[in-house]
């Protein structure tokens, strides 16, 4: 016969334990929840047509999508190539300086660029990139994305840096290669893996954005690819599309959605392998 | 004098030039931050001077008259953050738990680390759409039952959604920090006779609640600075809440809804404001929480 006192603590310990198991896996419905919605809305809205056409006038239906998909390709290529070189310097000068006082100040300024909501961005940047230039254009959205890329590359990189052995880099100066050799030829090829991840992940973090590019790229019913003028994108489509009183432009947002809720789940599931392929640690 | 063999003036040169390139990159980060702090400050001088102290007082916004008091979005800001963040806590605390402590390992706990990952990487946009659609008839349909006025948009459909996209960051975090509790600790009270509760409560929850609280933190900053879920079902409307049923508007979404229509320079400069507010109150947040992790992890 148990005792009963150590009967309720052990009740009480395995009820606590299912009603936590149940919280925690709850996170499951929305998710599943949005998935099933947007696959079982959007699936019907996507044709060949779907990606070759641009949106129709109010009132027409079908039309596609054409001019989001190639400004977001282009928007996201303009800020990977604007973010992934400077963050990846920044990363090993932060790996190779821990403790130099530039160095601490960077970390503290990679913060703030962490913390900053991306609304913010998006007014700082109009007022440095859209003022200036008089119209809005595709690479002030760029580069409002590319400040929100750059912390993740930033820290990646040095995250990634840091956890190599010192060794390689002895090895490298100790056969008479020049630092900046050592460190592009031999330390960031052995980080390479984390690095990618890390890029791979802002990518993914940022194809998603709308708010910085409400007053940058601003939006544009047709195709174009002069990064000097507005540009459209995805999410931007969807925000301007979802918020319409039409339900024409509803269908487009729909299909839209789709297609980018698939782009950004596949660069992430694909950082996920690359990550476990060669098993780096983020 | 022979020179050095490999020895050239051009690879010191390269080498410098590298070195350099780094110092420049880091300075860059220095100069972007600071970039984004004075051309806050500088473009809201002409409302700070206009106005001073009665903008963050003020209850009318109306651009049309002139007025602008910002007191509406703040409480519609910190209401919707912390109803979210309320709701929030729940769950990424028992999904912390659950990785972090009773099934750290094993294909369950995998699966669910997975999803909470896949919850982060849901474009902001899609949620908003997708409660538009599915959240607001909802609501509306609690309020019917209430008995407040069925808007269906507003501050409760704001912190729902908010609260789900804001669950990863405390939960991954969470989930770290408790791997971090020495099992000599937990060892200790088992071998005491403790249940699992009890090791729960009383040696692991004690021993991460700085960290979980940074956790919080981390999660409340995001809340705040959302803008395109919560631009699309708060309601926009620029009078003061009065209940969680009241559709209202944050300080992200007025920014995100008026920014292009600003026509004059006071009403672009209080809009500006609004955001040094924010990106004031957000980075204070994000850096006393980092702070606390750092030291936390380095204990």
């Amino acid at each position: 016969m148990m005792n009963p006192k150590l009967r309720y603590r052990l009740v009480k310990s395995k009820s606590v334990e299912w009603i936590i198991v149940l919280f925690a896996f709850l996170i499951t419905v929305p998710l599943i929840a949005i998935i099933f919605f947007v696959l079982k809305t959007g699936i019907s809205k996507i044709s060949w047509h779907f990606f070759t056409n641009i949106p129709k006038p109010v009132g027409e239906a079908g039309g596609g999508i054409a001019n989001a998909l190639v400004g977001s390709l282009l928007i996201v290529l303009v800020a990977a190539l604007i973010a992934v070189p400077i963050g990846i310097l920044c990363g090993i000068y932060l790996s190779e300086n821990k403790d130099s006082k530039l160095a601490s100040y960077s970390r503290l300024a990679v913060d703030v660029l962490q913390g900053t909501p991306s609304i913010v961005t998006g007014i700082v940047i109009y007022f440095w990139l859209v003022k200036p230039l008089g119209t809005f254009s595709a690479v002030s959205g760029s580069v409002a994305l590319a400040i929100m890329m750059l912390p993740i590359v930033i820290r990646s990189t040095e995250e990634t840096l840091k956890l190599l052995p010192s060794s390689l880099k002895e090895a490298g100066l100790a056969l008479g290669l020049p630092y900046h050799k050592v460190i592009l030829r031999v330390v960031v090829p052995c980080g390479f893996s984390g690095i990618l991840s890390g890029v791979m992940l802002s990518v993914a973090r940022i194809a998603g954005e709308t708010a910085p590019l409400l007053f940058t790229a601003f939006g544009n019913p047709y195709i174009s690819t002069n990064v000097l003028k507005p540009m459209q994108s995805l999410p931007l489509l969807i925000f301007n599309y979802a918020t319409s009183p039409y339900e024409e432009w509803h269908d487009l947002a729909w299909g839209a959605s789709l297609i980018l809720l698939i782009w950004v789940l596949l660069l992430n599931i694909t950082t996920k392998l690359i990550t476990r392929k060669w098993k780096v640690q983020l | 004098m022979k020179p050095i063999k490999g020895f050239s003036l051009k690879k010191v040169r390269a080498e410098s030039a590298f070195k350099r390139t780094l110092v420049i990159m880091a300075l860059v980060m220095i100069v972007i931050a600071a970039g984004i702090f004075l051309t806050l400050l500088v473009q809201s001088l002409p409302s700070i001077k206009a106005l001073g102290g009665h903008y963050l007082s003020g209850k009318t916004w109306d651009p049309v008259s002139d007025i602008y008091g910002a007191l509406p979005f703040l409480l519609g800001t910190l209401l919707t953050s912390f109803l979210a963040l309320l709701i929030s806590i729940p769950f990424s605390y028992a999904i912390a738990i659950y990785l972090g402590e009773y099934n750290p390992k094993g294909w369950l706990s995998g699966f669910l680390k997975n999803i909470v990952e896949l919850v982060a990487a849901v474009p902001s946009v899609i949620y908003g759409f997708w409660a538009l659609v599915v959240l607001v008839p909802m609501v509306r349909a609690i309020e019917t039952k209430v008995g407040a006025a069925p808007y269906g948009v507003g501050i409760l459909t704001a912190s729902l959604v908010l609260a789900i996209m804001i669950i990863p960051y405390a939960a991954s975090l969470g989930r770290e920090l408790i791997r971090l509790v020495p099992s000599s600790l937990k060892e200790g009270a088992y071998s005491l006779g403790a249940t699992r509760y009890e090791v729960l409560k009383n040696v692991t929850l004690p021993y991460t609640k700085s960290g979980l609280f940074a956790g919080l933190l981390l999660s409340l900053g995001r809340a705040l600075g959302e803008t395109m879920a919560v631009t699309m079902v708060i309601g926009n409307t620029n009078i003061l809440p009065t209940s969680i049923f009241s559709p209202s508007n944050t300080m992200a979404s007025v920014i995100a809804n008026e920014f292009t229509e600003a026509d004059r320079t006071v009403y672009l400069s209080a809009l500006i404001e609004l955001g040094l507010v924010l990106f004031l109150v957000t980075v204070v947040i994000n850096l006393v929480g980092r702070m606390i992790i750092k030291r936390f992890t380095n204990e």
